[in-house]
């Protein structure tokens, strides 16, 4: 099948809206993704025909219910390759489910003076939870420093790995769009005796996603940014990890027993799944990835190196040295999300020029302040482009830094 | 849709171009450091506060262009003046940038905010209220450090 670009525009309705007379220019996706009609019909219908509580009741509607947000966990299995579908827990975001292992498995597992490796081009949530078990506990964080074209610098990942518990690192950056060798680094924390957590937001809605190929122990997403409804996100665990795990959150559905003098947990995915979840837009979190899986993720892949390498040719021919893109400069290192620089403007200056032509895209420090700081700048602009960017879309973007010039 | 124009005054730019009052003061004078959490923005507000009157005044830092000439206007529009006029320019000012008409009735209209009346546009760019007045409340800041 060839990919299609504008075929799948025809599939996402917000693309066709016109702003100010003009059509919009979405390059924001690594922030959060636009959504096909596919999705906004699941969610409708869902909430018009089939809208039920799940796992509670006997009635033939909230067993459809139960059955459709089941089917959600076991396509996410599938599109993950999963051993098994109990091992997906669902929760309100990547975030969460970075807290739930960070808390959860770390605090079961770490004690005063244990090392976690970590990464410098970690986002914020990545981070901070971890900074948080180090005042819990006294736990000592190390990192992964980056080498000048902002990939992994892993001369000395042997001894950084020494006497660590816990490598927890990005499959690709939300800043820089590194794709790092997660199969190589999963293998790595495992000789030195570590488990490896994968934060692997930005790479599942744009490459093909196999967790057993991985070697990881974990990995979290979002729905949001792989064409699904927001407030959900993915945690994917080791059967016998997530199994060993004390719960995280306590309430509703997370129980098998509760007594006055204490309770029991239910099962995984259960126990980790407290309180009612966000029904509606995991039933329609199906339809993102069937959609995904339709258009082949090897094809979203290959649409968004053929994104890069115009993206970068364009830029860097137009503007030569105004313009400073971070990150690798070979395509096939690299996602579409692209941080840069541009002609000493500063980056909100520079988004707010971009947006009169309606080219949206992020200013700011993208939740992770400590690699700004390595890169020199409060923040950068990023545009980040997905499956439905075509190249006339590069050259909107373009055009419009061009006309920022004339301002400042 | 509000134009760049509206955004971009020239006062604003040449504010930005060229800063005035940038750099740091020595103790004595106290500072206070302001962030814009969402977008990274930060400065530091240098006051040296004498008999009442803010003798000198000093920022630095690094942000929009937005942030940093509202920071400078504002330096230009307090250095000399006593606190409690201070104060009152601020008020007004952050009144200025509220699109809330009669949010608060002890603001002195009569104060005269000359060349920061070109941040006015600002109010058409919500998002962007929060790197004009970034300075401004950074300065309270800093003016509540000179009374402890």
């Amino acid at each position: 099948m060839t990919f299609d670009v504008a075929a799948i525009r025809k599939d996402f309705p917000v693309l066709h809206r016109l702003v100010n007379d003009k059509p919009l220019v979405y390059l924001d996706s690594a922030n959060t993704s636009q959504k096909p009609q596919v999705v906004i019909d699941a969610l409708a219908n869902f909430m018009k025909h089939g809208y039920a509580p799940i796992n509670r009741s006997a009635y033939q509607l909230a067993a459809e219910a139960t059955d459709a947000f089941e089917a959600t966990r076991s396509a996410l299995a599938t599109f993950i390759n999963a051993p098994k579908a109990n091992e997906v827990v669902f929760t309100k975001n990547a975030t969460e489910a970075l807290n739930l292992v960070i808390m959860s498995w770390g605090r079961a597992n770490l004690k005063a003076g244990d090392a976690v490796l970590l990464t410098h081009m970690e986002h914020h949530a990545n981070i901070v939870p971890w900074h948080m078990l180090v005042a819990e506990r006294g736990i000592q964080l190390r990192w992964v420093p980056l080498t000048s074209d902002g990939q992994l610098d892993l001369t000395d990942l042997d001894s950084l790995l020494k006497d660590v518990k816990v490598f927890s690192f990005t499959s690709m950056s939300n800043v820089l769009g590194t794709i790092n060798p997660v199969q190589r680094l999963c293998a790595a924390a495992h000789n030195a005796g570590a488990i490896a957590i994968v934060d692997a937001c930005q790479s599942v809605p744009h490459q093909p996603t196999d967790v057993q190929a991985w070697g990881a122990d974990f990995a979290v997403f979002s729905s949001h940014k792989m064409c699904g409804p927001s407030g959900v996100g993915v945690l994917w665990g080791r059967e016998s990890l997530l199994e060993a795990m004390p719960p995280f959150l306590g309430g509703g559905n997370m129980i098998a027993d509760v007594r006055l003098d204490g309770f029991t947990t239910a099962e995984v995915p259960a126990k980790f799944e407290a309180g009612t979840p966000a029904i509606a837009e995991i039933v329609a979190l199906n339809s993102a990835v069937k959609y995904l899986t339709n258009l082949g993720m090897h094809n979203v892949r290959q649409h968004e190196i053929e994104l890069s390498t115009y993206v970068l040719n364009t830029l860097n021919s137009r503007f030569g040295d105004d313009i400073t893109i971070h990150g690798p400069t070979n395509p096939e290192l690299r996602g579409a999300t692209f941080s840069f620089a541009f002609r000493g403007i500063h980056p909100h200056d520079l988004s707010q020029v971009l947006d009169q032509t309606n080219v949206c895209v992020r200013a700011g420090h993208h939740c992770a302040k400590p690699l700004m700081r390595i890169l020199g700048a409060n923040a950068t602009v990023r545009a980040s482009f997905y499956l439905y960017n075509t190249t006339q879309e590069v050259d909107a973007l373009a055009d419009a830094l061009d006309s920022a010039s004339d301002i400042f | 849709m509000a134009g760049l124009e509206d955004l971009y005054r020239e006062i604003i730019l040449d504010h930005y171009r060229t800063p005035r009052n940038r750099g740091e003061l020595e103790a004595p004078a106290v500072s206070a450091e302001g962030h814009n959490p969402l977008c990274g923005d930060e400065i530091r507000i240098f006051i040296d506060v004498k008999d009442g009157l803010v003798s000198d005044v000093r920022f630095n830092g690094s942000g929009c262009s937005i942030s940093q000439s509202s920071a400078s206007m504002m330096t230009t529009a307090v250095k000399g003046k006593p606190v409690d006029q201070v104060r009152a320019i601020v008020k007004r000012f952050k009144q200025m940038m509220t699109l809330d008409e009669d949010e608060n009735s002890t603001i002195d209209e009569s104060i005269n905010l000359g060349d920061l009346e070109a941040l006015q546009g600002v109010v058409k760019f919500p998002v962007r209220i929060k790197c004009a007045t970034l300075g401004w409340n950074t300065l309270l800041d800093a003016l509540a450090e000179t009374g402890k």
